[in-house]
């Protein structure tokens, strides 16, 4: 089986991913001729069946695009209705949308590092396998997680598809006392995530750089979050409402998931690496001192190292979930008002995998006219495959098995969240 | 059962949002006890190790949206003694049933420039469509206690309780105040399946369905009711097509657009339902 110089290898169901995709890679010749990541996630269609509806219902509807990060499709929902509409929403209405948000980045850090990640590390099939050998590890995993999802059930009602989230604001405003029971459950998740942060620094990391333009939001004075200006580390900046010129969306035959690039400049990544790479200086001083000491630098290009980013990231989110819960005055009403009219709205924030723009264009009854909606994973996809390409290019002295576990291991270190993107690893490797 | 004597357990999925089966991680103090009383032996969201059939207990998330799923959902009949599915989605065709209502050409060409690459069906069907189904399980997503008290009850087999009833009786059993009577906000917990514990109703937000239809609700009541607090015939329409649309009992209550407004308070609707 190794050492052939034409094979297909074939990844039929990616495992320990959020949905359903495949890979395909062919090698003629003891060459990498062809690395496709097929996501084959069956579309739902939301785009289309947003119009006609009210200008209140993205935030429901748009939130079942994905379990994992339904808080990012409210928020960016939300985002672009108000801007439609003209109006703004800051003051403790926002903060309570950051601190939501935190909970959100917590919640989906955490379960992508210990349920999703950390076994490939560790040589482990799934976390419950881990769990037989180290149950502590687990434990601590599932207790760090569980204080994300706790901001996310206070403030949005449940953890999956929150129900108090709306057009500017939330139905529910939460009195001091609830915030200040879970500020107690914050502070004991602040140290187990500075411990996960120490526990991953020690995996083994391959050697493997990347060169992507990176992209993110950026916001003066902190880690941006629940929106700001698109900056890239090529130097291009925009708002949100210029993302639709500079970044352009393409079908490709393999994937139900649209693929993304930037206009005149091609592939690109976004997602924490981007992040952390972009906003580095904003994280909090006790964040940047873990991703130090964690052998991160000022730049994070080596895709594997992202479960370290996704680790500070908890430390910051933890952090800054306690801060805002320290600062809060209830709103005098838990929403504003947003009357509608006709016109367009953008909105974009950084979902726990990158950035997440839409567009809704609104008749003056409040009517949808038109949506459009790029989630992470689409943008990422192009990445995905050249990173692929280089590092089956190393590899392919690898038996198929050997070959397609380091593959799906590779993919994991994106994210992907193919139901967002439309869902994981089915792989095929056609050595001729 | 297998060699350990432990039950088999399989989750699967099919057109959705993953939210369902994630309610299962998302039990943090049950979820290694759970696995230590089941074998998971196929989990791709949790694990690579795939064990091959036949399953104890399948538990199915997401609608059929395309020929090859239409397919696969057979299989998975074929290898799972107990099926359950959970969610709106497997059990009413989910929010991507909004589908059935419209042309999904059309729809497929909003979304993308060359719809010939795209394999879809015209509609979004529950599982109940294509199989046998031993147990459903509503909501968008799924309640955790109620999923918890599935397995269990599945473990030592015995029926699951999960009362049929509707959200009005649980916002009274959590005395939350009735929005409709004090805010005149438009609410669907007297037509839908109870689960959530009323979390809308506690945070001052009408019902908006996401458990799908109780058994047998009062769709006249329910439609006068919700003209009353100044919903459109639009409104009403939309309001049952979300994410349980293409559940017979939300299509049947979408077409009751006409009819007086009932004379009754919500308290009253809720009793003559009952
Ligand atoms: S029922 Fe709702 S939560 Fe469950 S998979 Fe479908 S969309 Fe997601
Ligand atoms: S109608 Fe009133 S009692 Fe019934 S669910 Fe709605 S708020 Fe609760
Ligand atoms: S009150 Fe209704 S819409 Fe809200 S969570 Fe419960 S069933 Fe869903």
């Amino acid at each position: 089986m190794t050492h052939r110089s034409d094979r297909t290898l074939d990844v039929r169901a990616l495992a320990r991913v959020e949905g359903e995709g495949a890979m395909h890679v062919r090698v003629r010749g003891g060459a990498v001729e062809d690395v496709r990541l097929e996501i084959y996630e069956p579309p739902r269609f939301f785009e289309a069946f947003l119009r006609g509806r009210r200008y209140t219902e993205p935030p429901d509807i748009t939130a079942r695009i994905c379990g994992i990060c339904p808080v990012a499709y409210q928020m960016s929902a939300c985002a672009a209705i108000e801007d439609a509409c003209g109006v703004r929403v800051d003051g403790p209405i926002a903060d309570l949308r950051r601190l939501l948000y935190c909970g959100e980045w917590i919640e989906s850090h955490t379960l992508h590092i210990y349920l999703l990640h950390a076994p490939d590390f560790l040589g482990y099939p799934s976390a419950l396998e881990l769990a037989k050998d180290r149950r502590d590890l687990v434990e601590r995993g599932l207790a760090l997680k569980k204080a994300g999802n706790a901001i996310v059930e206070l403030l949005g009602g449940r953890a999956i598809h929150p129900i108090n989230v709306r057009v500017g604001g939330f139905y529910r405003a939460p009195a001091p006392s609830e915030l200040a029971a879970l500020a107690r459950t914050l502070r004991v998740a602040l140290d187990q995530a500075l411990d996960t942060v120490q526990w991953a620094a020690g995996f083994e990391f391959p050697d493997f750089h990347h060169d992507h333009e990176m992209l993110a939001l950026t916001t003066d004075g902190r880690y941006a979050i629940e929106g700001g200006t698109v900056a890239t580390t090529g130097g291009l900046t925009f708002g949100p409402g210029d993302f639709e010129q500079h970044v352009i969306e393409e079908q490709v035959p393999h994937s139900t998931a649209l693929h993304a690039r930037l206009a005149d400049r091609g592939r690109y990544l976004v997602g924490p690496a981007a992040r952390y790479t972009l906003n580095r200086r904003w994280l909090s001083p006790l964040a940047r001192e873990a991703a130090d000491a964690a052998g991160l630098g000022e730049q994070c290009r080596n895709p594997y190292r992202s479960i370290l980013v996704r680790a500070v990231e908890v430390v910051y989110a933890v952090e800054e979930a306690l801060r805002l819960i320290d600062a809060y005055e209830p709103p005098a009403r838990p929403a504003v008002d947003v009357p509608p009219r006709a016109g367009v709205g953008f909105g974009a924030t950084e979902a726990p995998r990158g950035i997440l723009f839409h567009r809704y264009g609104l008749d003056a009854e409040g009517l949808i006219t038109t949506a459009r909606i790029v989630p992470p994973t689409s943008q990422n996809q192009a990445s995905i495959e050249d990173d692929l390409r280089r590092f089956v290019a190393a590899r392919l002295d690898f038996d198929d098995e050997r070959l397609t576990a380091e593959c799906e291991q590779a993919i994991r270190n994106y994210d992907p969240c193919i139901s967002c993107s439309t869902h994981f690893l089915d792989l095929t490797i056609d050595r001729g | 059962m297998d060699d350990d004597g432990l039950p088999t357990l399989a989750v699967w999925k099919f057109a959705s949002c993953d939210g369902c089966q994630l309610t299962l991680l998302d039990c943090e103090d049950e979820l290694l006890a759970v696995a230590g009383r089941v074998r998971i032996a196929h989990f791709l969201e949790a694990s690579r190790a795939v064990l091959p059939g036949p399953y104890d207990v399948s538990l199915v998330e997401g609608s059929i949206t395309t020929p090859e799923d239409a397919e696969r959902i057979q299989r998975v009949r074929q290898m799972s003694r107990t099926l359950v599915t959970i969610g709106a989605c497997a059990t009413a065709g989910g929010v991507q049933a909004l589908r059935n209502f419209a042309d999904v050409d059309e729809f497929t060409s909003v979304v993308y420039a060359q719809p010939r690459y795209v394999s879809t069906l015209a509609t979004s069907t529950p599982i109940a469509a294509h199989v046998d189904v031993d147990y459903e399980l509503h909501g968008c997503p799924i309640d955790r206690r109620q999923l918890l008290e599935v397995i269990t009850a599945l473990l030592v087999g015995r029926k699951p309780n999960i009362p049929a009833h509707s959200v009005c009786f649980e916002c009274k059993q959590r005395h939350a105040v009735c929005v409709v009577v004090a805010h005149g906000t438009p609410c669907l917990g007297p037509v839908t399946h109870a689960g959530c514990g009323a979390l809308c109703p506690a945070h001052q937000r009408g019902c908006y369905g996401c458990f799908g239809p109780m058994e047998s609700p009062n769709a006249a009541a329910e439609a006068g009711l919700l003209r009353a607090t100044g919903m459109s015939e639009a409104d009403i329409v939309r309001a049952y097509r979300t994410f349980n649309a293409a559940a017979p009992a939300f299509v049947e209550l979408s077409r009751v657009t006409v009819g007086p407004p009932p004379a009754a308070g919500p308290g009253e609707v809720e009793t003559e339902r009952r």
